[in-house]
Order: structure tokens, then C-alpha cells, then sequence
């Protein structure tokens, strides 16, 4: 190997150690069996064992799990709709306002999000009896607002690369336009569905700030109560907690690069 | 420029008075915006032909066939299908099928589903659909294919199934929107005459797109020339070549040599005097033109005899040195330079190998060519 290649690989391997060894730590630390995390007491997966007693922990899990599921497919079938309308519709009163609005969360501090909706869902309990305090129905609610502007944001790349003349070709030959959308128009940016699913799915499973606000004491999402448990003291049974949710992420990840490549194999 | 070798049956309904066309476009006008695309379009297309629509891009011919299928509804006009009144019909109850540029093959179906596609959509039974599918696919000998996705079919086989796909649904008319642009030159040449042959089996109508003046002569039974939205011409292929109606179209169709000119008063053949001329201009079949109209005379450079000996009399004639040769293989084009620095064009056919009379550059040459082949135009 020559000295340009040398310190070009050791560049390399400086980026990976920066994004990766804190996560590379966590993860060689739930294997820990000392009681404190920063000292290392030898290999063991008791942590693990203790994981899956904690019902706390487990029930939370659950509920992350429904609530990411119901989310990535209300945000999917909203956020495509959404795509749809900003892709096909080149002319309609108040297009750059729903352009704007439907962006407006990507950039939105999460805080302020959480903010906003919390004091709606208590005004509208108020005024109106619903929802019912905080539960698993006001994280939905919040979850979607924001990660549909991502599904939106997928889908609509990949529906105006799409040949159009594909759904004229479609209608010329006798097909309505809801047969054009269900037959052509869905299978073919099916990847991107997949992709903004999973991309919705994640980004529910992941957050804090946002369910910080709208969750209640009957419904409390696992990022919540990592964060409560860690303000007692980080023990090594949230680190394999933590592995454990590290790995389904990737797995997800990989799982939507795997589909969106597969779009990009030539189509015709 | 080549003539369809196919033979066809030499019908012309629409010199016939009585005859009904199936298609009739009446005063349709497209505008986007500021843009006229089409303008005041009147035409009609009768059954069984095979019509071209051809122009330079932009001149309003692909608006005019997507307003045939129904993807633009027209700002003006109306349009009728064998009688019926189409105009505000939407694309999937019109009995036309449009081919794409980009042949539009549905990615995720194969091709037979491709082509099952039109026909389900009928409501068909599904024995039905898989003997037309089959037919269909016979027609344009791609039967091997039918399983196959069309990422793994070439640019040829695409085109066969898009083409299968259009005929399968029996239409009244096909929409060609440029079939043969994505084709290489060799294969585009053969697509051609085959295109025409199977038309002639199917006995559909066709009606083309094409910017490609050798493809529109090679296969319509008549072509309609566009220019910035409207239809300047309509004619069969010798029509619009020998007998242009419009300085746009003789310029437009194959090369031309254009003098500009004032008529003469006169009985007989045309006189005309052109000022990049020395000897007044010749024209017989050239109507009724009255003197002092300014003119353009119009003469093919194939009409123009090259050689180094003075022409017989009575026949138009000028003066030159040649300045450029364009050989070609089979014919040389031959730019003469007369004496007002004009320039004008000659072809002459290369009949024989080493031929030692060859005209080269700076040689005198003279010019000639017949008062018959060329042509007065007034517009």
C-alpha cells in the first residue's frame, strides 16, 4: 500500500470510529456482567435475561411496535395522497401553500411540534371531551403529522421520475383513471411505498421529544421509558435494550436500501 | 427519397366528393397559455389510410394527436370519429389506441399482460383475451416473447409488442406518436415497409407523427405538413414533393432551389424575371399569375442537368463554376456559383465506376432543366 492510500484509509477509518464507536461501546457493554457499566466485568448476557422480566420495558416495547405499525400505514396512505396531489396536479388554488405545509415539518423544531400538539389535544379535550387524556391514539396522531412529510417526500421523487405516458398508455387502452392509479401508477412506485413505510415506522419507534409531549401515564412508547430510566442512572440492562433496538433499526435500514435499490434495476 | 415498395391498391377516397372520412377534425385550435399549438386545424382522414402529420418539432403535430386521443381537450373546434362527436369523450371510451414515442410497456407486466391489458379492461372472457393476446403477438411474430418482462426485450421487439398492444383492441384508429425514432437507422428502415404491410393486412386506420420526411413518404397514403400550428398541406407524397403548395413545404420537403422573381405579362408558359438570373425563367402549368406579381420559382436539384456543354434551346439554362461537391456514394450534389453570386444545386447519379467526365471544382459548367419541372409559387 502506498502513503496515499495509507492515509486515505486511516481517514476512513477515523469517520467510522467517530459515527460508530459510541454505538460499538453501548453495544460491547450490554454483554457486561458488572453491575457498573463503565467497568468491564467479564462477558455475560444476564442483562439480557433481566431485559425480559422487566414487563415495564417489554410492554412499552409493544406499544412502540403498534403504534410505529398503525403510524407507517396511516402515513403512507396520507403522505402518498399527498404525493399524488403535488406530482399530478400542476394547477389548483393554493398549491404553493400545500406545498409549504406539507414540508413544514421536516424543518419544524420537534419541541414546538410536541408543544403544539399537546395544547391542541388539551384544548379539544375541553372543548369537545376528546381525545380522552394522552394515550396511544394522541402519539399516533402526533406521530403521523410528521413522518407522513417524509413518505411525502419519497414518494413524490419517485412518482416524477415516473413516465407519465405509462398512465396515458393505460387510459388510451380503456382503463379508468382509478384502475390507471390501483394498476400502474401503486405497482410501480410500490418501492417507494415500502421505503416511506419503513422510513415512517423508524421515525416512530425512534422519537423522545414529540411523544415526550403526547404521551399520558396509561400509555407510555419505549423511548420514554429509556429516557425516565437513564435520569436514574444508566444501568447495563438499558444498554441491551438499546443493543436490541440498534440492531432492529439497521435491520429496517438495510431492509429499505434492499427495496429501493431493487427499484432502480431498469424497468422499461 | 424512396417510394413504398408495398403494393397497394390504389384507392383515393378523398378525391372523391361523397366519400365520408372517419375522422374529422373542425376548426380545432389548442392554446397554453399565451401559446398557440394548434391553429384553426381542419382535416379529414378517411378510412384505411395511412396519414402522417409532419413537421419540425414544435409545430403543434404531437398536440394535434394527443387532442385525437384525448389527452388535451381542443380550445376551440370539435372532433368526430365515424360520425360520432368525440371532443369532450375521455381517452378511455374512444375507440382510438395511441403507440408512445417511448412505447409506454407497462415495466411490471409481461408482454403478453401487456397486451391482455386493453382487452380486460373490455370485460372479456379470459379465452378471448388469450386467443387475441396470441394473434396479436403473431401479427408482429414476437409469439416466442410472451413471458418475457420488457426490460429484456431490445428497442425493435419493444416497438412490436407496443404496436400488438394498439391492434389488439381492434380499434377504428392507431395513434403513431414518432414509432420509429428510437430505432437505428438500419432497422428503422425495415420497421417501415413492415409497418405499412401490416397495416394494409389489419386495414385500420393509421395516423403518425413524424418529423422524419423519408418516413412519411416511404408510408402514408397522404401527408399533412405543419408549420407553427397550422396544417400547410395535405397531399400524397408526390403530391407534396413535385407540386408544393407553399414555399414552407417545397423548402421543407427534400432540397430546393428557389429564385425569387417578378412575372412577366404573357401569353403561354410563365416568363419570369429574376434579378440573380440572366436569362428570364420558363414555367409552363403555372396558372394564372398576373404581371408584376412577385413570384418564387421552384426547381428540384435533381430537376437540374449539370454538364459542360450549352444546353439545346428551350430549356431554362444559367451559367457557373462549381464550388462545392457533396459526394455522396451514389449521387453528387453540385453547388454551381453563377455570375451574381448565386448559388444553386445540382444532383447527378454516379453511374459508372472512375468515370473520367467528372466535374470538379472551378470547372465552367452550365445548368439546364425544363420549363415543365418547376414550379410557380405565389404563397
Amino acid at each position: 500500500m502506498n502513503n496515499r492510500g495509507f492515509a486515505l484509509y486511516t481517514a476512513l477509518a477515523l469517520v467510522y470510529a467517530f459515527l460508530y464507536l459510541p454505538i460499538a461501546l453501548l453495544v460491547i457493554y450490554s454483554f457486561n456482567a458488572s453491575k457498573l457499566v463503565t467497568v468491564w466485568g467479564g462477558f455475560s448476557t444476564k442483562w439480557y435475561g433481566e431485559l425480559l422480566q422487566d414487563h415495564q420495558v417489554l410492554d412499552a416495547a409493544w406499544l412502540s411496535l403498534k403504534i410505529a405499525f398503525v403510524n407507517a400505514c396511516l402515513a403512507t396512505g396520507l403522505g402518498t395522497l399527498a404525493a399524488v396531489v403535488l406530482v399530478r396536479f400542476k394547477r389548483f388554488s393554493g398549491r404553493a401553500l400545500f406545498t409549504g405545509m406539507v414540508s413544514a415539518p421536516l424543518v419544524m423544531p420537534e419541541i414546538i411540534t410536541g408543544l403544539a400538539l399537546l395544547l391542541l389535544f388539551v384544548g379539544m379535550e375541553n372543548l369537545l371531551g376528546w381525545p380522552d387524556g394522552r394515550s396511544m391514539t394522541t402519539i399516533v396522531i402526533a406521530h403521523v403529522t410528521f413522518s407522513l412529510s417524509f413518505v411525502t417526500v419519497v414518494v413524490r421523487s419517485r412518482l416524477s421520475q415516473m413516465d407519465r405516458s405509462l398512465e396515458e398508455a393505460a387510459m388510451d387502452l380503456g382503463a379508468r383513471p382509478l384502475t390507471v392509479f390501483m394498476k400502474i401508477t401503486l405497482p410501480i412506485i410500490a418501492p417507494a411505498l415500502a421505503a416511506g413505510w419503513l422510513l415512517a415506522f423508524t421515525l416512530s419507534v425512534d422519537d423522545v421529544v414529540i411523544s415526550a409531549f403526547v404521551s399520558g401515564p396509561g400509555a407510555t412508547p419505549l423511548p420514554i421509558v429509556i429516557f425516565s430510566k437513564v435520569r436514574l442512572g444508566v444501568s447495563p440492562e438499558i444498554n441491551a435494550l438499546a443493543t436490541i433496538v440498534v440492531a432492529l433499526v439497521a435491520l429496517a435500514i438495510a431492509v429499505a436500501g434492499r427495496v429501493m435499490m431493487s427499484k432502480e434495476k431498469p424497468g422499461g | 427519397m424512396a417510394q413504398a415498395s408495398v403494393k397497394r391498391e390504389v384507392v383515393a377516397p378523398w378525391n372523391d366528393p361523397q366519400a365520408v372520412p372517419l375522422i374529422r377534425f373542425e376548426g380545432i385550435s389548442k392554446r397554453f397559455g399565451d401559446f398557440t399549438a394548434v391553429e384553426h386545424v381542419d382535416l379529414a382522414i378517411h378510412k384505411g389510410e395511412f396519414f402522417s402529420l409532419l413537421g419540425a418539432s414544435g409545430c403543434g403535430k404531437t398536440t394535434l394527436l394527443r387532442i385525437l386521443a384525448g389527452f388535451e381537450t381542443p380550445t376551440t373546434g370539435r372532433i368526430l370519429i365515424d360520425g360520432q362527436d368525440v371532443t369532450g369523450v375521455p381517452p378511455y371510451e374512444r375507440p382510438v389506441n395511441m403507440m408512445f414515442q417511448s412505447y409506454a410497456l407497462f415495466p411490471h407486466m409481461s408482454v403478453a399482460d401487456n397486451i391482455a391489458f386493453g382487452l380486460k379492461q373490455d370485460g372479456l372472457p379470459k379465452t378471448v383475451i388469450r386467443d387475441k393476446v396470441a394473434a396479436a403477438l403473431d401479427l408482429v411474430q414476437m409469439g416466442r416473447f410472451s413471458g418475457r418482462k420488457p426490460h429484456q426485450l431490445s428497442g425493435g421487439q419493444r416497438q412490436r409488442v407496443a404496436l400488438a398492444r394498439c391492434l389488439a383492441k381492434e380499434p377504428k384508429v392507431v395513434l403513431l406518436d414518432e414509432p420509429l425514432a428510437a430505432l437505428d437507422k438500419k432497422l428503422r428502415e425495415a420497421t417501415q415497409l413492415e409497418l405499412v404491410n401490416i397495416q394494409d393486412r389489419v386495414g385500420i386506420t393509421f395516423v403518425m407523427v413524424t418529423h422524419d420526411q423519408g418516413e412519411a413518404m416511404t408510408m402514408s397514403s397522404r401527408i399533412g405538413v405543419m408549420n407553427a400550428g397550422r396544417i400547410e398541406q395535405v397531399g400524397g407524397p408526390v403530391d407534396i414533393y413535385e407540386y408544393p403548395g407553399t414555399r414552407f413545404v417545397a423548402d421543407f420537403i427534400g432540397a430546393a432551389n428557389m429564385f425569387q422573381g417578378t412575372a412577366r405579362e404573357g401569353e403561354g408558359a410563365l416568363a419570369v424575371a429574376c434579378p440573380e438570373l440572366e436569362h428570364d425563367l420558363s414555367v409552363t402549368d403555372a396558372g394564372t399569375v398576373a404581371g408584376g406579381t412577385p413570384v418564387t420559382v421552384m426547381v428540384r436539384p435533381e430537376k437540374v442537368m449539370i454538364g459542360r456543354d450549352k444546353p439545346q434551346a428551350g430549356l431554362n439554362w444559367a451559367e457557373g463554376v462549381v464550388s462545392d461537391i457533396a459526394y455522396l456514394g451514389d449521387v453528387s450534389i453540385y453547388h454551381v456559383r453563377l455570375a451574381s453570386g448565386r448559388k444553386v444545386q445540382a444532383l447527378r447519379t454516379n453511374l459508372h465506376h472512375g468515370d473520367d467526365s467528372r466535374l470538379t471544382w472551378e470547372d465552367p459548367v452550365f445548368l439546364a432543366w425544363h420549363p415543365a419541372d418547376s414550379l410557380v409559387l405565389t404563397r
